[in-house]
């Protein structure tokens, strides 16, 4: 892939269902264009569009940021929401807080979170009850990187 | 099988505008939760469900699903279709239940 580092950010609107997914789309093709391994490529898409989802069901707006180095992939998601008042309970499988109308649709079955956790290298949450989530997560894109602080993709 | 063979085991409706026929699917994946097509679905299968929304076209890109069957004749609306087309992801409706659905490409070997 590309020797240069890749950064940009998508805005999201809360409850816009139309386009919900359009910014993990952008950036699956953003990673194809850099001949990404198409594993790589998959769970970085399937983590960013969990991600995503999240923000259109539970908050007003968000920003998805991202960070493609040649050692790793780094998202980080903002949201303006009503925050995670128990993150453990959260990352368990099957727990929902989401209405009808989104299960629906097909989502809020509480395997988000878990999902990003399953793909992702590295996942942190910071969430404030009333003041929003933000949500990071790595993926590495060669075993070498694996596990191993990288200060260059930290600082972008 | 191919998408052809699929087609014609379900009965189905080709209703996209981009197929190949020829295109060879591999396994297939049922389910109605998006999130467990995210989950468990294995890239370039075939996804069986009863969902019409835009959400499953963005979810099969994603998952890297090669193309999608509607049962029970749900036909998704213009805007679904036009994704799909966008995303060149043949979409198939069937009049066949999800068990019949499931049955009939189990039996023709599809496995999941």
């Amino acid at each position: 892939m590309s020797d240069n580092a890749v950064e940009g950010v998508f805005f999201l609107t809360g409850k816009d269902f139309s386009n919900a997914g359009a910014a993990s789309s952008n950036l699956k093709r953003i990673l194809e264009d850099m001949s990404v391994q198409q594993d790589i490529i998959r769970r970085a898409a399937i983590a960013a569009f969990e991600a995503e989802m999240n923000v259109i069901i539970y908050a007003v707006a968000g920003m998805m940021h991202y960070y493609i180095t040649p050692e790793a992939i780094r998202i980080v998601v903002k949201d303006m929401g009503s925050g995670i008042p128990d993150i453990g309970l959260a990352m368990t499988e099957g727990y929902s807080t989401a209405p009808d109308y989104i299960r629906e649709m097909g989502f809020g079955s509480g395997m988000g979170l878990p999902n990003i956790k399953k793909n992702a290298d590295k996942l942190d949450i910071d969430s404030v009850v009333g003041g929003g989530t933000t949500l990071e997560f790595i993926i590495y894109l060669n075993k070498d990187s694996k596990g191993a602080e990288n200060e260059t993709l930290r600082n972008c | 099988m191919t998408l052809d063979e699929i087609k014609n085991t379900l009965n189905a409706a080709v209703i996209s505008k981009r197929e190949d026929m020829n295109l060879n699917i591999a396994r297939a994946y049922c389910a109605d939760l998006m999130s467990d097509v995210l989950a468990f679905s294995i890239t370039n299968s075939l996804l069986i469900t009863h969902l019409t929304n835009t959400q499953v076209i963005r979810t099969a890109e994603i998952a890297d699903v090669k193309a999608i069957v509607f049962v029970q004749s749900k036909r998704p609306d213009i805007e679904t279709i036009a994704l799909a087309d966008t995303k060149k992801i043949p979409l198939l409706v069937t009049y066949l239940s999800m068990y019949e659905t499931c049955g009939k490409l189990y039996e023709k070997g599809l496995r999941s």
